[in-house]
């Protein structure tokens, strides 16, 4: 293959630096965690029984798996313009690379430190690899795996969401 | 106030090979729009029909990804109780999962593992089939108390490396 495996230094760059910090639009609260639990019949006392949530965690707090639903914007809000792009990191690498095509190949959770009522999240994106050029099913492009990690207001992780993505140009393209 | 809660499963309880009680649920419409909005995904292809039909071909609207994942936490849940807490989840989403399907979820005890700060865990296949059609697999990683005094979310820091 004569594709240059080089990669472009604004690429490289980008690997292992946190960007994109981002804060919750609101403090972490009990609406949404009841909203979650009654979509999936989650009866676990955890999320409805406050006695529960004290002896068990210490505090009302969220599923883990609710990671990901404090940082999804409003769907409408006073002055916003135009879309937000969640990972935003990886729309950069695929344009500096030029690879038009882009698809989640895997995506793992890990939680850490419960996230609690009033709580404020903050996020961020590290660019934890980049793989080289390779011949896939879908066309010639790269793996990357960005990873979207999360600590609360007094700097504790409470959980990272690692996505592996590949970007692509098809054979036509 | 409650008596003093005990853990419902300890890791002594459980061997590999184990597999998690069967759940079974029938989705509407309702199911997917009311996930959707409780994890905040305003994007049409999970409330709108004519846009999922239109758009992306598919033929209703469908479950999204962040309440597939909420599934497979009450689905683990229930089967630990309370004091189960999860550390790592990752999934496939194969086919959509549509309202008339009925979502049969299966998973299987894989690892029972103790790490080096006594914390235990239970790795996990799981499974959300339809009409014995795999519609999502995944895997997860779950910490379990290992006697009832035991209790994972009491965990912080260096003690807790999920």
């Amino acid at each position: 293959m004569n594709e240059d495996d080089t990669l472009p230094e604004a690429v490289r760059n980008m690997i292992g630096v946190p960007l994109y910090e981002e804060r919750t639009e609101f403090p972490i609260e009990i609406g949404y965690v009841y909203n979650t639990c009654a979509a999936v019949e989650n009866g676990n006392p955890l999320y409805w029984d406050e006695d529960a949530a004290q002896q068990i965690a210490g505090g009302r707090i969220a599923p883990p798996t609710m990671l990901s639903v404090w940082f999804r914007p409003h769907y409408w809000a006073p002055g916003a313009t135009g879309e937000r792009k969640a990972l935003q990191a990886h729309f950069d690498i695929k344009a500096l690379l030029d690879l038009p095509e882009a698809v989640v190949a895997d995506n793992e959770a890990s939680f850490g430190e419960p996230v609690r009522m009033g709580d404020v999240l903050t996020t961020c994106q590290i660019v934890r690899s980049i793989g080289p050029v390779k011949q896939t099913r879908l066309g010639t492009g790269r793996f990357w795996t960005i990873d979207v990690r999360t600590t609360n207001q007094h700097g504790e992780w409470v959980g990272t969401e690692a996505y592996t993505l590949l970007g692509y140009r098809r054979p036509a393209q | 106030m409650n008596a003093s809660l005990t853990p419902k499963l300890l890791s002594g309880d459980i061997k590999v090979g184990d597999r998690l009680p069967a759940l079974e649920h029938r989705v509407t419409a309702t199911t997917v729009v009311l996930g959707a909005l409780a994890s905040r995904d305003w994007r049409p292809m999970h409330h709108d029909k004519d846009f999922a039909v239109e758009r992306n071909g598919t033929p209703n609207i469908f479950i999204n990804t962040p309440n597939n994942a909420a599934w497979f936490e009450r689905y683990i849940t229930d089967w630990t109780g309370p004091f189960g807490r999860l550390g790592r989840l990752s999934f496939q989403m194969k086919t959509p999962v549509f309202p008339g399907d009925e979502m049969c979820f299966g998973g299987e005890v894989k690892a029972l593992t103790a790490d080096g700060t006594g914390c235990h865990w239970a790795d996990l296949e799981l499974g959300i089939s339809v009409n014995g059609e795999p519609r999502t697999v995944g895997k997860a990683r779950v910490a379990i108390p290992a006697t009832i005094d035991d209790n994972p979310w009491r965990r912080k820091g260096e003690r807790w490396q999920p």
